[in-house]
């Protein structure tokens, strides 16, 4: 296949036409998956920009690089931020658009036109949201708890509300493209049981867009009316109830984590097994895994709510239930492990950041069965233990995902290789860096610091210095891969079709991909992670 | 492809007689007739009992009929229904707070 020697460049998805708008007219998934790439990286740099500025903040026990209400801002514009417009659609947006339709051996997505007006609305939402933020910010935490949203805040909250809504339908539209192309567009012989994990944990995520958006759009809406109409839904003077918002804002956003984790978990799947050159351990049960979580991850959403004064008969099932999702997302972690017992592992760079998510998100989701048990949540709800442990979850599981799968796919996407010396350096940064950052804060939620105060007692201060010295560390992990993925760009050796000798229908077409994917349509016969019949020598980068 | 005529076929199975259509209206006026009479009784929380019980059976003849749920394939019966199947967690666990939140007394109150 590759044997003619490359001198001309052969015609790509990144060749086939310039100028803007062949990019910003595009229906091809590729374009539009690289679209969402810059449009995300830039999120994430201005959600990290907050993050520093808090982390500043709490060098010093006093409040005094910042006054208490820009603090309130800061945190409040950095969760907005980093979870509407970084974390959720991450790992979708970009590489799931990128690779569902070559996994699958399908041209592009089912709707490919659809699939570009989801990005301009992402861009709408992320514009409208941060015009909210220039404008002067919103400060009611990115929960935008009633009746502190609805009457007392004088910030933009409408503002950044309609953002999060407008960038709603965009995951609304990428979810439904994601389960029509799973459905209808698959490959001759792509059956269900021959599914790549990464489209099954995609087409999961893509149930609960599908399934959860509306209600946290409706209930934003409901805000937004309550602000400006005084239409009493939460209010209890106009006959509304303040614990309603919570019922319906986490009946989105609990399984909103799982649209976070769900496709990185895919990544994950894709990368274990390529790196070990092992067939996945329980094919079916890592598959149905996705499928209980987004199911369960509906089930559980007032282990948020234990001290705000729901029953107690009710906080008892849902802590119950909570103890429930441990299972599948045990499953997926313990089938993992198995999957590298006794495999020839290699040592690249994204195996070093899968291991990273492995460890951490095990961390982050053994906490999170702690908070479900409703004696440990009392004593530590809003302390620095909870933040602690969300993090483990999205920085050290999701944002590990994510920098595990780019680092896959870069030579894919970008036709480049990139100096895997300098990306092993990050890998070890960001895991280095991530733990200094955040262990510190579980210790000091369980000592009872509690989270979104500017100021703290000086006892609090060695933990709180760690832990702003680690972000810096983070920060220059995340630098890095920055800095030589553009590098790789111009510089970076041309990559070959399968330069991880891979299996998986992505890496049987050239780097990167011809616009229509395929030069003809792939058709499968052998089943899915058949690395126990591939020949075991390493293709070499730049044979 | 092989899906494409099993789509086909259902688009050929739901033209229905226009008078089924003028039927189904007809029902629907009546309901709401019946709706406007219901509010005007003291059936005190049976009220709204009714008037959700009305709407639900109006809103299933629409999605049934004119959106032509009976006609379609099974995988979109079941979209449909799972949709409603969440919606039913969505209120019912929600339900579990407010039902129960009176149960344990606390001293004082
Ligand atoms: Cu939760």
């Amino acid at each position: 296949m590759a044997t003619a020697v490359q001198t001309v460049e052969r015609e790509n998805y990144l060749n086939a036409n310039y100028g803007i708008k062949s990019w910003l007219l595009t229906t091809d998934h590729k374009r539009i998956a690289m679209l969402y790439l810059i449009s995300i990286t830039a999120m994430f740099w201005i959600g990290g920009f907050f993050a520093m500025m808090i982390r500043l903040e709490l060098l010093t026990p006093a409040g005094d690089l910042v006054s208490s209400d820009t603090y309130n801002k800061l945190f409040t514009m950095h969760g907005i931020v980093m979870v509407f417009f970084f974390l959720i659609p991450s790992v979708p947006a970009v590489l799931g658009n990128f690779l569902i339709p070559l996994m699958v051996g399908a041209k592009d997505l089912a709707f490919p036109r659809v699939n570009l007006l989801s990005w301009y609305l992402y861009m709408a939402g992320g514009i409208t949201a941060l015009t909210a933020m220039v404008m002067g910010g919103v400060d009611t935490g990115w929960t935008f708890y009633t009746p502190f949203s609805t009457t007392y805040s004088n910030t933009h909250v409408i503002g950044a509300a309609v953002g999060i809504f407008i960038a709603g339908f965009s995951s609304i539209l990428t979810g439904l493209n994601f389960i029509i192309t799973i459905h209808r567009m698959r490959a001759p012989g792509m059956t269900w049981r021959r599914l790549p994990l990464f489209c099954w944990s995609n087409y999961a995520a893509a149930l609960i867009m599908v399934l959860g958006t509306p209600v946290i759009a409706i209930t934003l809406l409901l805000v937004a009316f309550e602000r400006a109409f005084h239409i009493g839904v939460f209010n209890p003077q106009l006959g509304g109830d303040p614990l309603l918002f919570q019922h319906l804002f986490w009946f989105y956003s609990h399984p909103a984590v799982y649209i976070m984790i769900l496709p990185g978990m895919g990544v994950i799947s894709e990368i274990v097994t390529c790196f070990s050159r092992k067939r996945v351990f329980g094919y079916e049960f890592v598959a149905l895994a996705s499928i209980a979580i987004a199911v369960l991850g509906f089930l559980v959403w007032a282990h948020h709510m234990f001290v705000a004064g729901i029953s107690v008969y009710a906080a008892l099932v849902f802590s119950l239930l909570s103890y429930l999702v441990a299972i599948p997302s045990a499953v997926k972690v313990f089938n993992w492990t198995a999957t590298m017992y006794k495999g020839s592992i290699r040592y690249n760079t994204p195996m070093l950041y899968a291991f990273g998510f492995i460890g951490l998100f095990t961390v982050g989701g053994l906490t999170g069965v702690f908070l479900a048990s409703l004696g440990i949540d009392v004593h530590v709800t809003d302390t620095y233990f909870v933040v602690a442990h969300f993090h483990y979850v999205m920085v050290g599981g999701m944002v590990m995902a994510y920098m595990a799968g780019l680092h896959f796919w870069w030579p894919k996407m970008s036709g480049r290789m990139y100096p895997e010396g300098w990306a092993k350096l990050s890998a070890l940064l960001v895991f280095v860096g991530f733990n200094t950052t955040f262990f510190p804060q579980f210790i000091l939620g369980y000592m009872g610091s509690p989270r979104r105060y500017h100021a703290y007692p000086p006892e609090f201060q060695v933990l709180n210095v760690l832990s702003t010295a680690g972000s810096s560390i983070l920060a220059v992990g995340y630098v890095l891969p920055m800095i030589y993925f553009l590098w790789s760009l111009r510089y970076g050796e041309p990559a070959p079709p399968n330069p991880w000798n891979a299996v998986g229908l992505e890496w049987m077409t050239s780097s990167p991909p011809p616009t229509h994917n395929f030069d003809e349509t792939p058709v499968v016969t052998w089943e899915a992670y058949d690395y126990e019949n591939q020949p075991q020598e390493e293709v070499t980068i730049g044979h | 492809m092989e899906n494409n005529q099993q789509h086909d076929e259902s688009v050929v199975g739901h033209i229905a007689p226009a008078s089924m259509y003028v039927a189904i209206w007809a029902v629907l006026m009546a309901f709401t007739a019946i709706t406007v009479f219901a509010a005007t009784i003291e059936l005190h929380v049976f009220n709204i009992v009714v008037a959700l019980v009305i709407a639900t059976i109006k809103g299933t003849l629409v999605v049934l009929f004119f959106m032509h749920l009976r006609y379609s394939t099974k995988l979109t019966m079941v979209t449909v229904v799972a949709s409603i199947f969440f919606l039913f967690i969505l209120f019912g666990l929600t339900m579990t707070d407010y039902l129960s939140r009176g149960w344990l007394t606390y001293p004082g109150h």
